[in-house]
């Protein structure tokens, strides 16, 4: 089974996030970016199933960040190729729409029964990346996924719902499935195995080209959420506690 | 780059220090995994381990996972007849396969991790890293934007400049340095961790690229010695940094204050009686023939009404606090695996050598042995305290 992992750079949420007045984006000039940790669980599912049935795994990702570490990394890991993306401008942070198109103009020229990416982003909260790169390449799209297997040459995907609720959907032909966690945790790799790879892997580059999202919103404001309401702090000596809370969750309803 | 027979192996444990080849004169007397603390609960302590390997089982120890379970104390090492290198060699070298083969438990990759990514284990940012000196009433010069020569270096570590505990430590020896009028600089945001933990969970890759970015970074600058609370930080500094091209001398805290002694002492008064023990950090003692049992010692004694006691085991004897070795981050694992912590067999030898106060010399153990005293039930019975923080009180009341 061939697999492309899709994979990007976020926000580093270690730093403190400023907001650049003038464009209403996150001022990039003190971001650090990290790799999508859904994304990590996607490679570490794409290298499960090539353990288990064969096949390759082609990571790619868009130059921005510290890419070249990332993609070594995954090399080390166990992925066959690594490629990135690049072009102008693409380190200046991109829509889920411009991803997508970015995304599905490269993942074509890789061998893939199965797209594999995170479910989910710290900027991409609904989920569109993954969902909008099926839609382009005109493949069925399963968010939410779990555990991907491959049985009698038919990929069945569990799909996770809210509810505690579980799907097993079995797929036909080619699809992009959002990975929402690996069956195991995303594996370690020593650091002595990446500094190998920078030594002997060679990353692919593929030109962005022309491919431009479908419809971009345009942002008029950005800001950092206010706290409306915050905690109580019940304060007193024991007893006095013990009677402030016993009175609020009589009055909340919570005792009778 | 993982190896499949005990005999290539063990060839690794034999070349991984300078007298790995001791390990061949193992009589199996058993004194390693005897004085191991959590020899109790390892699958392969020290000397089963070595058992196995000369059965060619290899493939029974990297099904077990309780190495992880080693502190890296040197305390087998230092009790060894034979002198072999346990810790640093046969130990070390099995983490580093264990971790070639992907068998990690999950909180120490996470440890791991940020080593690699923010150069802190903690998974801080690494900007934040000389926050601690902000709103502090002594001044500590950043070295990058302090642009004059300095006498000392301070290394200040992953947990001297984040943790909220030892920080409080940091500013303490921050202070003593200002009354000492000690020419001082720190690097701040071109610090990295150590790397000497790291190392010491098999990760020597990480420890190379962590030691390579703070050797550069300091020889950037201009200075005679490097000054350090951290004993991993000492030991790392001492004995891995020479051959990655740091000259300089390094000291633990314990040997620069009593190298001035002279003008310390004067400035400590009596503020009252108190009782008070030593726990003796691995990596100032046993770890490297370090020995620096008497300098945090005499110290302790410089501090007029302070009473030192002794507990059961102390200098080389000293019990590990459960932090080195990657223990520091493998809490959740260990409690599962061994059910005990040795920073609570600590505390209740403090509290039965009569002590009111835990002294300690290295940032792993504030917060640990603090945990330890709320585990035990002992809170209100036994204060811990750095070395630096009771030198503090006798100096600024």
């Amino acid at each position: 089974m061939d697999i492309v992992v899709l994979c990007k750079f976020v926000p580093d949420l270690v730093e403190d996030l400023e907001i650049d007045a003038s464009t209403h984006l996150l001022d990039r000039n003190f971001l650090r970016l990290m790799p999508n940790e859904l994304d990590d669980h996607a490679l570490e599912e794409a290298l499960l199933l090539k353990e288990r049935h064969g096949g390759t795994v082609t990571v790619v990702t868009v130059d921005a960040g510290d890419v070249d570490e990332a993609l070594y990394t995954a090399a080390a890991k166990g992925a066959d190729r690594v490629v990135k993306i690049v072009g102008e401008g693409l380190d200046q942070g991109l829509s889920s729409q411009r991803l997508a198109a970015l995304f599905a103009q490269a993942a074509g020229e890789w061998p893939h029964d199965l797209i594999l990416t995170g479910t989910q982003a710290v900027d991409d909260l609904d989920g569109f990346a993954g969902a909008l790169v099926a839609a382009r390449l005109g493949m069925p799209y399963v968010g939410y996924v779990t555990k991907v297997a491959s049985e009698n040459g038919a990929v069945v995907a569990r799909k996770e719902y809210p509810g505690g609720l579980n799907a097993d959907i079995e797929i036909v032909g080619q699809a992009v499935l959002g990975i929402q966690s690996a069956e195991k945790p995303p594996r370690y790799v020593v650091t002595s195995k990446v500094m190998a790879a920078m030594k002997s892997v060679t990353i692919e580059e593929f030109e962005a080209g022309d491919a431009q999202a479908d419809l971009e919103l345009p942002i008029t404001g950005m800001a950092v959420p206010q706290s409306a309401a915050h905690a109580e702090m019940i304060v007193g000596s024991v007893t006095e506690v013990a009677e402030k809370l016993a009175k609020l969750l009589r009055e909340r309803g919570l005792v009778a | 780059m993982s190896v499949a027979t005990s005999y290539e192996f063990l060839d690794k444990v034999i070349h991984a220090t300078p007298d790995g080849e001791e390990i061949r004169k193992c009589l199996q007397c058993g004194t390693c995994s005897g004085v191991c603390p959590y020899g109790f609960a390892m699958e392969y302590p020290p000397r089963s381990l070595i058992a196995a390997l000369r059965a060619d089982d290899f493939h029974g120890v990297l099904e077990s996972d309780t190495i992880w379970l080693c502190v890296s104390c040197f305390a087998c090492a230092s009790v060894c007849p034979v002198k072999i290198p346990l810790t640093r060699g046969l130990l070390a070298t099995l983490k580093t396969e264990m971790l070639v083969g992907g068998s990690i438990p999950q909180e120490l990759q996470t440890a791991l991790g940020n080593s690699r990514r923010y150069g802190n284990s903690l998974g801080e940012s690494p900007r934040k890293r000389a926050d601690w000196t902000k709103d502090f009433t002594v001044p500590v010069p950043v070295l990058a934007a302090h642009k004059k020569p300095v006498d000392v270096l301070w290394f200040v570590g992953d947990y001297g400049s984040y943790h909220p505990r030892v920080q409080q430590v940091t500013r303490a020896l921050a202070k003593l340095l200002f009354v000492l009028d000690v020419k001082f600089g720190i690097l701040g945001a071109e610090e990295n961790s150590d790397g000497d933990t790291q190392a010491f969970t098999g990760e020597w890759g990480l420890f190379e690229l962590l030691a390579r970015k703070n050797t550069q970074a300091m020889l950037k600058y201009q200075f005679a010695e490097i000054l350090t609370a951290d004993p991993h930080a000492f030991n790392a500094l001492k004995h891995e940094y020479p051959r990655l091209g740091l000259d300089r001398p390094v000291k633990h805290y314990a040997q620069f204050l009593t190298e001035h002694f002279e003008r310390l002492r004067p400035l400590l008064q009596n503020r009252g009686p108190q009782r008070v023990t030593y726990h003796d950090p691995c990596y100032l003692g046993r770890a490297n023939d370090n020995n620096l049992y008497e300098e945090p010692r005499q110290l302790l004694r410089a501090i007029p009404g302070l009473d030192l006691v002794e507990m059961s085991h102390n200098r080389a004897l000293s019990i590990c606090c459960g932090g080195g070795g990657g223990g520091m981050w493998l809490d959740g694992f260990s409690w599962e695996k061994a059910h005990a912590r040795t920073t609570e067999w600590r505390v209740k030898e403090a509290l039965a050598a009569g002590a009111q106060v835990l002294a300690v010399a290295c940032p792993y153990e504030t917060p640990r042995f603090e945990d330890a005293v709320k585990s035990t039930g002992n809170e209100g019975k036994l204060k811990v305290k750095d070395i630096v923080e009771l030198l503090v009180e006798a100096v600024f009341g």
